[in-house]
């Protein structure tokens, strides 16, 4: 199987967040993965990027899947799985998907910051349009192609915007390197809170 | 699965992909002038070191993997001697196809000196006297019983070893291994086990030993000619066979059931659970020396390769780590399994944690087959082919 072929193969069943995130990261970095699932993104970016990965992950049935695709996985919480790395131990800390469902938001982005040179942050958009009719309108908790899950069985305990990161990110000083707005099939770039089903930021220090 | 519907399978199992016929060997070193100078300053020599091994060693030599036994283990890791129906204590796991795939790799398992199964210890015979050792043995430490591995690994002409691995006692080989010949280790998978043994488990190990040395049969260690203090041994390995459970499994396994139906009003065993200890405490006497257990529990004792250890501050190590642990061993908890994690990620060490599922406690390690072999399989064949192998599984 020629690489070429491989590579088309890939950019045409990849997820669009995990297309986005294989571009921005440099062949060779050092990567950890939070929240890393299956390990779809990793076994990519570790195979054709050659990248040095690390994920945790807290589903064991998922880790085992990690290992099959040959990656090195720590089973771990996010929120206790970070403290132990030395600072600038990463050249990418990637958080896609999964700091909706953190506790201690701002002490998970400060240790990324910390043992990351770059942050790379992607989740769904509260403030999308569909999610925004259907609490006015209909008066009920959204469910969108971002937020799938019902009131009873999302394992989201944070719900945001892309207004309210970035406000968050402006009032810790933290540097949005490189902002990326997502459609269902496309990047959106007018009025991505209102029209964008997720978001992805690059995050530095200061 | 009761003890005897697990043998059974085991038996099912065997037919279908086992190693086969396999003969236990030994490897003879520390002659006269060339003794082992062990940690405690003293020397033993000359040893006898028993092993065995399966599968076939590669041109380029890449594909040995070092198998190390827990406590009261032995060389006999797979298959079945000629002649008898034992088969080896990870043979589940060792095999054609297996998480240790014989087809492969080339599998060494090395018994531990101070041990009872063919190698020097406690009842061989002291060159200095003619008798057995007794309490004459040297005391001797993991890292010790690594160094007596490593001289069979370089007389098996084996430089660098594919992976080191073995669960409880074992995995403190693994990761004594790791710390004394980091560059002769390309992976590491520890499991259910401790960088450093707890004052819980001193403790177990105390109240056994104290078991042993308490029963008249023991004779200061001097009892070769008489026969070996049975009472004391197996109340030491019942104490064992405690800590190798969960309060669950021992439910399912027990609950209260009675022996007879009935109380007896006696203290003959009258529950299952004590007919149970009774009958593995009567058994383990048959096999296993008093004095190895005294030797080896104090062996566990002394392990701590806390601080820098195991692996130097600014030291980078190329190994590779798989750690595995079981929810329900409170014998060797996950949380110890985590403090070896967090050492990893202060080095930079390429590792993969998994805390297994499994109500088996300790004993999960030898039970927990299918989950602990795709996590095994997967990491050799990336250790040995990088992502060549991973890549025909592909991404959905």
């Amino acid at each position: 199987m020629g690489i070429w072929w491989r590579i088309a193969m890939v950019s045409n069943n990849i997820r669009l967040d995990h297309k986005i995130i294989y571009s921005i990261i440099d062949p060779g970095a050092k990567i950890l993965d939070l929240g890393c699932g299956e390990g779809d993104l990793l076994y990519l970016l570790a195979r054709d990027k050659q990248v040095m990965a690390q994920g945790i992950e807290l589903n064991d049935r998922a880790i085992q899947e990690c290992v099959k695709k040959g990656l090195s996985v720590f089973h771990d919480d996010i929120e206790s799985g970070l403290r132990e790395y030395p600072d600038h131990s990463f050249d990418f800390v990637i958080l896609n998907q999964s700091m909706e469902e953190v506790k201690n938001v701002d002490s998970v982005i400060h240790d990324a910051l910390r043992i990351g040179k770059k942050v790379i942050v992607g989740f769904p958009n509260f403030a999308y349009i569909k999610a925004r009719f259907m609490l006015f309108f209909k008066g009920r908790a959204p469910i969108t192609r971002s937020l799938p899950y019902s009131w009873f069985d999302t394992p989201n305990v944070r719900f945001l915007s892309i207004t309210d990161f970035k406000e968050f990110c402006l009032g810790r000083g933290i540097r949005i390197i490189e902002s990326h707005y997502l459609g269902v099939k496309r990047a959106i770039w007018l009025f991505p809170n209102l029209f964008a089903l997720n978001a992805i930021f690059v995050l530095s220090k200061p | 699965m009761t003890g005897f519907k697990m043998i059974e399978k085991r038996n099912d199992d065997f037919r279908q992909n086992s190693v086969g016929i396999v003969e236990t060997m030994f490897h003879s070193f520390a002659e006269p002038g060339n003794e082992l100078v062990l940690e405690s300053g003293d020397i033993l020599g000359p040893i006898i070191l028993a092993y065995e091994t399966y599968g076939k060693l590669n041109k380029d030599m890449s594909n040995a993997i070092l198998v190390c036994h827990a406590l009261s283990g032995d060389a006999h890791a797979a298959g079945v001697h000629k002649a008898q129906n034992n088969i080896g204590w990870w043979d589940d796991m060792i095999g054609p196809g297996k998480a240790f795939d014989t087809d492969r790799y080339f599998v060494i398992c090395s018994n531990v000196i101070a041990g009872c199964k063919g190698s020097t210890g406690p009842s061989s015979v002291n060159p200095a006297t003619g008798r057995p050792y007794g309490m004459d043995f040297p005391f001797i430490t993991i890292s010790d019983i690594v160094n007596a591995q490593k001289h069979l690994i370089d007389f098996l002409g084996i430089e660098r070893l594919l992976s080191v691995t073995g669960g409880s006692m074992g995995g403190m080989q693994v990761l004594q291994w790791v710390a004394s010949y980091p560059e002769m280790v390309r992976s590491a998978i520890p499991i259910a086990t401790t960088k450093k043994h707890s004052p819980q488990q001193i403790a177990f190990n105390e109240v056994a030993r104290q078991a042993i040395m308490a029963d008249p049969d023991w004779r200061n260690g001097d009892y070769y000619e008489q026969g070996q203090p049975q009472k004391g041994l197996a109340v030491a390995r019942m104490i064992g066979h405690i800590t190798f459970m969960s309060d669950q499994s021992m439910e399912e396994k027990f609950s209260r059931r009675l022996k007879k139906g009935r109380l007896n009003f006696n203290f003959d065993p009258e529950f299952e659970v004590e007919g149970y200890l009774h009958y593995r405490g009567a058994n383990f006497v048959k096999r296993f020396d008093a004095n190895s257990y005294l030797y080896l529990t104090k062996a566990l004792d002394y392990f701590d390769l806390s601080g820098g250890k195991m692996i130097p501050h600014g030291k980078r190590i190329d190994t590779r780590f798989l750690l595995i642990s079981f929810k329900s061993d409170w014998l060797y908890p996950s949380s110890q399994s985590q403090e070896i994690v967090r050492l990893l990620k202060r080095r930079h060490v390429d590792a993969t944690y998994c805390e297994l599922n499994s109500t088996y406690g300790h004993d999960a390690f030898l039970v927990e087959v299918e989950e602990q072999t795709t996590l095994i399989k997967h990491f050799l064949d990336k250790t040995l082919n990088g992502y060549l192998v991973a890549d025909s599984y592909g991404v959905q």
